[in-house]
């Protein structure tokens, strides 16, 4: 693979990722955004994790809708018990971990 | 939950550090693709210090190595990455009353971990300093960087990420940062978060059928936000 074909991509990539993650600040500080705007971008943070978390146990399908995970939809049960007792980041990841670790063995 | 502080870096360093499991699994898992797919381990890094996104990296690694037009590769990053736009747009006026250049610094190394993070300390309506936001979104970076590196120098000579568990990390973190979000909001309006969130998730699956995973985010995210937003009640 040339060099300068990996480096252009690299370079545009990051350029077009950049972008969108900065414009908001910009224009925050220029504009202020009307009431109904607010009240949508309030969802955002519920929705995209929400759409995230759906989306990391889906499985994309050559055609047709997709499949579940079924030993990630497992593993998310005690998962989420342990995040909503604890409300603890650390302890969730590692029930995860430990959860998933174990089905894989068993019925993997 | 203990009292936890949200004010200085090094609380932000802390705050970053249940994050860092998922990365180093994804990390790993991006730098052995890259390195599979040709690059090398200064391609790796570069890629992860500049273009900085995890979904993406493997995108772009799977399209290099079928020598796809840099147009192409340019435009399926941008549209993959889209959602940062939106994460972005809803933190923005947190920090409107940041110079610019911290502004900027908090927006270059918005992802969907720290961004999920952030969201969850202000959704207990704790003051968040830059500081502490920079301390979360500098130590991410770094372990994302490093992980990378360390996925390509080892190549394929390291135990299967998958075999570990490591890649669940991430979705257990999904799964942790979704209950932060959505624990508030149930119990104040349960109808209307439960409609919220149903609608996502059915809009998320149909998506999926015709779209990509990330643009079907994208688009469930806007329905989702466009349902809560006309049934909200004060």
């Amino acid at each position: 693979m040339s060099s300068n074909y990996v480096l252009l991509t690299i370079l545009g990539c990051s350029i077009v990722t950049w972008i969108p993650r900065i414009l908001p600040f910009l224009i925050s500080k220029r504009v202020d955004f009307p009431d109904w705007f607010l009240r949508f971008l309030s969802y955002i943070p519920i929705c995209i994790l929400t759409a995230l978390l759906f989306q990391s146990i889906l499985e994309v399908q050559a055609t047709g809708f997709p499949k579940v995970k079924t030993l990630e939809a497992l593993s998310c049960i005690p998962t989420l018990l342990v995040a909503i007792r604890t409300k603890d980041l650390m302890k969730t990841v590692v029930v995860g971990i430990i959860t998933i670790a174990v089905l894989r063995i068993f019925l993997g | 939950m203990e009292k936890k502080e949200y004010l200085t870096f090094k609380e932000g360093v802390y705050a970053c550090i249940p994050t860092i499991l998922g990365y180093l699994g994804i990390g790993i898992a991006a730098g052995v693709v890259g390195k599979n797919v040709g690059l090398s381990v200064l391609e790796i890094a570069l890629m992860s210090i500049l273009v900085y996104a995890g979904g993406a990296q493997f995108i772009i690694c799977g399209m290099l190595v079928i020598h796809s037009p840099i147009s192409a590769i340019i435009f399926t990053t941008f549209l993959v990455n889209l959602r940062h736009f939106l994460m972005s747009m809803s933190v923005a006026s947190y920090f409107k009353k940041e110079p610019l250049i911290t502004s900027i610094g908090i927006g270059t190394l918005l992802t969907d971990e720290s961004y999920g993070v952030l969201m969850g300390a202000l959704s207990n309506e704790h003051r968040i300093s830059s500081a502490w936001t920079h301390g979360l979104n500098i130590t991410a970076y770094l372990a994302w960087i490093i992980s990378t590196i360390v996925g390509g120098v080892l190549g394929t000579w390291i135990p299967d990420p998958y075999l570990l568990g490591l890649d669940f990390a991430l979705v257990a973190m999904f799964a942790g940062l979704f209950v932060l979000q959505v624990d508030g909001p149930i119990k104040k309006y349960t109808k209307e978060t439960l409609i919220v969130l149903g609608t996502v998730c059915v809009s998320l699956y149909l998506l999926m059928g015709f779209l990509s995973p990330e643009l079907s985010v994208l688009f469930a995210t806007l329905l989702g936000c466009t349902v809560g937003m006309v049934n909200h009640h004060e």
